[in-house]
């Protein structure tokens, strides 16, 4: 029977009216409708790219194996975007379908077929490729131990495929050493939410735009990182044109500025002293600003060393000797170390002076520092009034003005109109921020000094006002923040060094106790550094390009390739760090799994399997569990020394005594175990499995041969649900509720804490957090407010300078404000180079551009990355727009075209390259400094010069 | 070996100017050399000395452009040239349609088709001018240069350079009509640049002279020559080849083994004396 | 009867009238073929370029503009890509022109059919002056006007904020959203292509026409009251001569034409 146009128009519109208003069709017309609509099929989920977290649906068609996505929309019903999506999100068809697919495993190898670090790139079959890292994960632990054994991990895991890498390594391997490239994008913003409520993510969430009067974005260019929310901000501008004021503060013009009341560019790293600025107005100018009765009931003041270093490498590490007499050391030549050498002490600068006074320094004088610390200690409001005292308007915009063009005046005009902007009584504000404020070598310094301002207008955890962290990538904050696949984290905000979160995660994971390492220091950068000191063997990229995404990049490829370890890459696409793999494993793709997403409002969403995998890809879920399957506890729960001295305690009788066998492999404790069988059958018949592919589960129409050179068939349960539900369960009752896994593929995403089935928009908000409501009960102080979270709830008290007092007392509920200075960063212009350089995104492509450069369209857009750079800058070097110069800093240079007409206009003193484009290597010239506290990369600041090539 | 060097040498030397040129301007459009620039309708010479088509120049005044001096320049540079060397040295030295009617013309020969065509030829050597003449009426009419919109030689050589595009069509008109229909057809009857040249070549300096006394009557040179009309002299008189159709291709010296033509520069005061 | 022999002036005379004949038949053909041939209104010249008629006369087509561009941007027109043969060209879409600053492509024109003059701003050249065309955005197609933030176009022009700017309107359909509309501005758009180059469109909703095809024209018999510059068409202003359907009779034949019909019911 054929259904003719018009009536299936006629059904089908039926069936969905129908379901709008929730009422159930008449079984025929459902049927018709169907039967009309099989050619395609249309299914939500989320968009592969930003922090963002639009929206979509997809629609594919063909049977089995030939299913494909056809066409993209965003989803009307969407909370976020409405149906709307920005210029990548309008690609999200096109990215699973390049023409470089990787889509079975490669191996480099000799002449005979053998591994060959040294060979050249063949296919083998997957069981190879396992038993490839199965010995060389045995040579690394036998060697090393579990600090031998890397994951260089991502914010685009799904949520699942973080939980099972995190279970099996931190679980099974016993190692810590898992980092995701998130620690790039929001390790500050983390510790400062760390710092300042003792839980991580945002109080407030989107709808603060519509509500909100005021929008400043700090360091954050919104209009191409965030185009959806930026519409959002544009929507809001132009409902009260007046009233609604915008005011970004950057260190270059770009597009967000189009929207600007007006715009502040600043020097680089100023950033800290004009929140300081801001709050000396409050604290000086404007005290009845003030809100007394918030801060006594809800805040205390602390502060912590300042001498703290910049996230190098320190002196004496491995790679660092011996020290010669030329100024090099080790594997870094002079120039490097000229920069390096101030991780040990620096000298005070005329810039910094002041604002280090109130803590001890003054210009001139050597900074001893020790390595970075995240202790703090509480002070006295006067001693935190003391803090801002250097902070004058003079002060600020001498140091701050980043434009030489600009009028001191004219930049003196806009800090106090900014400053009469937060301080207005009754006007509501949003201060946004992204990597500006995040890469930042005192990132979580300036994290913390923008709830500062906030606070103590009480103006933070209300509908239309707060401070904002944005995300930059798709599950930061649901994958690597909540799942906790950073180093030192556990699920839920647990931390592996605290003995009780540690016990708790053992009986979660029904391992036995002692089992998990308590040292977690491998962050992203030291798992780099640790290659290069031959430290780590065996390291594995997920669903990241860690070798295109990390400063200083030549230093870890040339250790990639040139020291004895193995370096394993699961991915799409051939990137820069497949290319320095030695083994490569093709990864099923975003829509190619079940998967969900975590946004920056702390919206989860959850996505089924719309098609298969092309070639033999397999998820990284899959690939997780099938190493799994190669390692027993014999193997594994053994003892093991670090290299710090500590003993990791022999588990296996504990091990026996909880029922395994000295041959039980961790797939079937980590994953395929009792309570993941029995609770979670397959369900083939009913929602939402019901007509979805499932190749983990099910195996698939592909029958690719699986990792013990048989047709995999599938694990015979849910195992995305029981991955979900179970690390849901570390939250649940703790402020971190998630709903349960069918509900996710009913709604459009939900904000957590969710609590009886309701999202929670503002937390620690009494009125809108059920958290918040309890706490604030229960610690009677009669306040709005309860900022609940648990850590660092307990503090000595001191002085800018020093301890006074080492008994730790109690902070229950409180936030904190933190007297922090503004500081140089370690390297700034000089008469050698004279630039700085920042780098960052452009609205086009996502990251390393692996997906989106093989959009034909987006490539086409913006075929490669520029420089871009004053136009004065250019005439000063003989360069024309379009001319190739090179950037060099003192560890590389890379080529690039000049750009001085295009969408980003710095000031004179300033160049910006994105990094997407790997022929446009820019991270060989970046440096890898972090925030010496959250371990987070400034990339957005080092010294260069640039010359015509 | 030394027989095939005399027999052969100004052919030999024809083609190495011939496609050393389209070398040269191929490599400025590809490699950004910057030896000879553009392309025969107006070119650069060592980045400095223009040269330019005074036939182009001619239709694009006649169309009713304002041409700039550069042009001009150009123009007297081409003009000069020509005007000593011999205004259809263009055609048999720098033209690269020449080696295209030169193979037609060469396999009527091997297969006998002049033999096969005896009866009166379609059309008349004078065509040329009388198209040239039409080309500039034409260009004055539609306000642009008529012939090079449809030049078969620009579009062959432009598309050596530049790209083909369609223009191998051109290019086997050219050798069918040549092989097929007429001898000589296109450069010896049609071509306007051609008639163009011959008009400027009228007075130009060098030239093949004939010494009856060294003739044996072989008529070899009639044979190779594209424009036989202007050896009318061959075996009667010594007279130098004073019609400006002579392409001044030197065939006919290579081809003759009693010495009776070479070249001789001209002796205006003799050719006053012998009339023409 | 025995014909007798042509005279050689009577001979020369009918071998004229013949050439004449043929060169006549001839010239038309050639005219006709001419005039189609040179008739390609959309085509986009390099910068600079004089106007259209007075392009076609002057250019000698010696390719030295295309060998100087940089980018591989202008092409000779060949035999069968259906344009004026052997003039320069270029298509956005594939390489469009990068806009450098000192026009590369414009000093070595030998003919003036490239008019340095006219991008010669106080002795200096400024390619922001050049007009090879104006982009022209279709608002049916351009997913910006959908609500996709989308403005790659306005991103990748050399002028923006002046070429292209964005409008912004609010998204009534889902009530917290803002449209970033582009819109071209005649007066600075120099028609480079970039934008339609960029656009992510399956086929470019934003693209190049020549000035002439894409703008429209008002009269010159009124100036914008408002706008001081507006006087500038003035230039173009001249005596009015108006002739309708009602008035084309001379007013005195008009009116001796009678009453028929006036008092018709």
């Amino acid at each position: 029977m054929s259904l003719s146009r018009r009536e299936f128009l006629k059904s089908s519109a039926a069936a969905s009216a129908a379901a709008a208003i929730g009422m159930s069709v008449p079984a025929e017309l459902e049927a018709a409708a169907t039967k009309a609509e099989k050619s395609w099929r249309w299914d939500k989920a989320a968009c592969r790219f930003c922090g963002t977290g639009c929206g979509i649906m997809l629609a594919t068609t063909g049977d089995g194996k030939d299913r494909k996505i056809v066409a993209v929309k965003g989803d009307p019903a969407a909370p976020v975007n409405r149906g709307l999506n920005c210029i990548k999100g309008y690609f999200n068809a096109k990215i699973m379908y390049g023409a470089d697919r990787l889509t079975q495993p490669l191996l480099r190898v000799n002449d005979k077929g053998e591994f060959d670090k040294k060979g050249k790139f063949a296919p083998i079959s997957w069981k190879r490729a396992y038993d490839e890292m199965e010995k060389n994960i045995r040579k690394a632990l036998k060697e090393k131990g579990p600090e031998g054994v890397a994951v260089f991990a991502s914010g685009q895991y799904t949520i699942m495929e973080g939980y099972a890498a995190q279970k099996m390594m931190k679980g099974g391997f016993r190692s810590n050493a898992i980092d995701p490239n998130a620690r790039h994008c929001m390790a500050s913003a983390v510790v400062g939410f760390y710092q300042t409520f003792g839980i991580d993510e945002p109080s407030g969430c989107y709808d603060d735009i519509e509500l909100t009067d005021t929008i400043v974005t700090w360091g954050s260019n919104m209009a191409e990182m965030h185009p959806i929310l930026w519409s959002r901000v544009t929507d809001r501008k132009l409902s009260d044109p007046e009233r609604v004021k915008v005011v970004n503060i950057q260190t270059y013009t770009h597009r967000t500025c189009d929207l600007g009341d007006f715009n502040i560019i600043f020097r680089p790293n100023t950033d800290l002293a004009l929140w300081n600025y801001l709050a000396r107005e409050i604290v000086y100018n404007h005290p009845e600003s003030i809100d007394w009765d918030f801060i006594k009931k809800n805040i205390i003041f602390a502060a912590g060393p300042v001498n703290i270093g910049y996230g190098f490498r320190r002196a004496g590490e491995k790679s660092l000797t011996p020290v010669r007499a030329d100024g090099s050391a080790g594997k870094y030549d002079a120039k490097e170390m000229e920069i390096y050498n101030k991780e040990m002490s620096k000298v005070v600068s005329e810039l910094e002076g002041p604002a280090l006074e109130p803590y001890g320094y003054k210009a001139g004088d050597t900074m001893k520092n020790i390595p970075g610390t995240l202790a703090h200690h509480e002070i006295s409001f006067e001693d935190y009034k003391k803090s801002l005292a250097p902070y004058t308007l003079e002060y600020t915009a001498k140091l701050c003005k980043g434009d030489p063009e600009e009028s001191l005046d004219s930049f003196k005009k806009k800090l106090q109109d900014l400053a009469a902007l937060y301080i207005e009584k009754d006007r509501k504000v949003v201060s946004f921020w992204t990597m500006g404020m995040n890469q930042h070598t005192r990132g979580t310094w300036d994290n913390t000094l923008s709830y500062n301002v906030h606070f103590m207008l009480n103006k933070q955890a209300r509908p239309g006002s707060g401070a904002f962290s944005l995300t930059g990538q798709p599950s930061a904050c649901g994958t690597a923040r909540e799942v906790g696949t950073f180093a030192h984290r556990l699920p839920a905000d647990m931390m592996v060094k605290n003995p009780k979160h540690r016990a708790i995660t053992e009986k979660g994971w029904h391992i036995p106790a002692g089992t998990l390492n308590p040292v977690g220091n491998q962050h992203i950068m030291k798992i780099h550094r640790d290659i290069e000191d031959g430290v780590v063997k065996f390291a594995w990229v997920n669903v990241c390009n860690a070798y295109q995404d990390s400063a200083n990049a030549k230093h870890w490829i040339k250790a990639a390739r040139e020291m004895d370890n193995f370096i394993v890459t699961s991915d799409g696409y051939p990137g820069i760090s497949a290319m320095v793999s030695d083994l490569i494993l093709p990864s099923a793709m975003i829509y190619e799994k079940w998967g969900a997403y975590g946004n920056a409002e702390r919206r989860s969403q959850h996505w089924r399997q719309q098609v298969l995998p092309v070639g033999d890809a397999m998820s990284d879920t899959w690939q997780w569990v099938e190493l799994s399957k190669r390692f027993t506890v014999d193997d594994l729960w053994g003892p093991y020394t670090l290299r710090n001295g500590k003993k990791l305690a022999d588990v296996r009788e504990k091990a026996y005594a909880m029922g395994y066998k000295p041959d039980t492999t961790m797939y079937e404790i980590l994953f395929a175990n009792e309570r993941a069988k029995k609770n979670y059958p397959l369900a083939l018949d009913q929602f939402p499995q019901k007509g979805y592919d499932n190749s983990e589960c099910l195996g698939d129409a592909r029958n690719v041969v699986g990792s013990d050179g048989k047709v995999f068939k599938g694990y015979g349960f849910m195992i995305h649900q029981y991955l979900w539900e179970e690390y849901a369960s570390f939250g649940r009752g703790h402020g971190h509720d998630l709903a349960d896994f069918v509900t996710y593929h009913k709604v459009r995403g939900l904000k957590w804490p969710v609590v009886n089935g309701k999202e929670t928009a503002w937390r620690f908000n009494v009125k809108f957090d059920p958290y918040a409501a309890k706490h604030a009960k229960e610690n009677g102080r009669g306040s709005e407010f309860a900022f609940y979270g648990p850590l660092a709830k307990a503090l000595p008290f001191g002085n800018l300078t020093t301890v006074t007092d080492k008994k730790k007392k109690p902070l229950t509920d409180k936030a904190k404000i933190f007297a922090r200075p503004y500081m140089d960063p370690p390297e700034m212009p000089d008469e050698n180079y004279d630039l700085w350089l920042c780098t960052g995104r452009v609205l086009e492509h996502w990251h390393s551009g692996t997906m989106t450069m093989r959009v034909p369209e987006l490539y086409r857009a913006v075929p490669e990355a520029l420089v871009y750079m004053n136009p004065e800058t250019a005439k000063e070097r003989g360069l024309k727009d379009n001319d190739l110069c090179w950037v060099e800093s003192r560890r590389g240079r890379v080529r690039a075209r000049v750009e001085t007409r295009g969408r980003n206009r710095p000031p004179k003193p300033l160049v910006f390259v994105p990094w997407f484009d790997e022929r446009v290597f820019i991270n060989k010239v970046t440096l890898d400094q972090t925030c010496p506290m959250s371990k987070q990369t400034d990339f957005k600041k080092c010294a260069v010069k640039i010359y015509k090539a | 070996m030394n027989k095939i060097w005399s027999n052969y040498r100004y052919l030999i030397l024809r083609r190495f100017v011939q496609i050393g040129m389209l070398v040269l301007f191929f490599g400025a459009n590809a490699w950004g050399w910057k030896i000879l620039e553009g392309n025969l309708s107006s070119s650069l010479l060592f980045g400095f000395i223009p040269m330019s088509d005074p036939y182009a120049t001619m239709q694009m005044i006649a169309a009713g452009a304002v041409v700039a001096a550069d042009l001009l320049i150009g123009v007297a540079v081409v003009t000069l040239f020509y005007f000593f060397i011999g205004g259809r040295a263009f055609c048999s030295w720098v033209c690269p349609v020449n080696m295209v009617t030169d193979s037609a013309d060469y396999l009527r020969r091997v297969f006998g088709i002049d033999r096969a065509q005896k009866m009166k030829q379609p059309i008349v050597r004078n065509a040329r001018y009388w198209i040239l003449g039409l080309s500039l009426i034409v260009s004055a009419f539609m306000g642009i240069a008529a012939f090079e919109f449809v030049s078969p030689i620009s579009m062959m050589h432009r598309g050596l350079v530049f790209g083909m595009g369609f223009g191998w069509a051109a290019v086997a008109m050219i050798f069918l009509f040549d092989l097929l229909v007429l001898r000589n057809g296109w450069c010896g009857h049609i071509c306007p640049l051609g008639g163009f040249y011959s008009l400027l070549g009228k007075f130009s300096f060098i030239r093949v002279h004939h010494l009856e006394e060294n003739c044996t009557l072989c008529m070899k040179c009639k044979v190779v020559c594209p424009e036989k009309q202007v050896l009318h002299m061959i075996g009667k008189e010594s007279l130098p080849v004073l019609s400006g159709e002579c392409t001044n291709c030197a065939r006919c010296i290579e081809v003759c083994d009693d010495d009776a033509l070479r070249f001789s520069i001209r002796d205006f005061i003799q050719n006053k004396k012998m009339g023409e | 009867m025995k014909q007798e022999a042509l005279s050689d002036r009577r001979k020369f005379i009918l071998n004229m009238a013949r050439g004449v004949g043929y060169a006549a038949i001839g010239g038309f053909l050639w005219s006709a073929y001419l005039d189609d041939a040179k008739a390609s209104p959309l085509i986009l010249r390099p910068p600079a370029a004089m106007p259209e008629e007075d392009f076609l006369k002057t250019c000698i087509k010696c390719g030295l503009c295309v060998e100087a561009c940089p980018y591989d941007t202008l092409m000779l027109a060949k035999p069968g890509d259906h344009r004026p043969m052997g003039t320069p060209y270029f298509i956005p879409r594939d390489i469009p022109c990068y806009m450098c600053e000192d026009i590369p492509c414009v000093p070595v024109c030998p003919s003036g059919a490239l008019d340095e003059s006219s991008v010669t701003v106080n002795g200096h050249l400024d390619i922001n002056t050049a007009d090879m065309g104006l982009a022209v955005i279709d608002e049916n197609s351009c997913i910006a006007f959908w609500g996709i933030q989308c403005d790659a176009c306005y991103r990748a022009c050399p002028i923006l904020g002046q070429a292209i700017t964005v409008e912004y309107s609010q998204n009534e359909r889902t009530g917290k959203h803002a449209f970033l509309k582009p819109v071209v501005h005649a007066d600075a758009c120099t028609g480079c292509g970039m934008c339609e180059h960029a656009c992510v469109t399956e086929k470019p909703a934003i693209f190049i026409l020549p000035r002439e095809v894409a703008m429209g024209k008002a009269g010159s018999h009124y100036i914008k009251g408002w706008d001081k510059k507006d006087e500038s068409r003035l230039k173009d202003a001249h005596a009015i001569h108006t002739t309708t359907n009602v008035s084309r009779k001379k007013a005195v034949d008009k009116l001796n034409s009678g009453l028929e019909g006036l008092l018709d019911e």
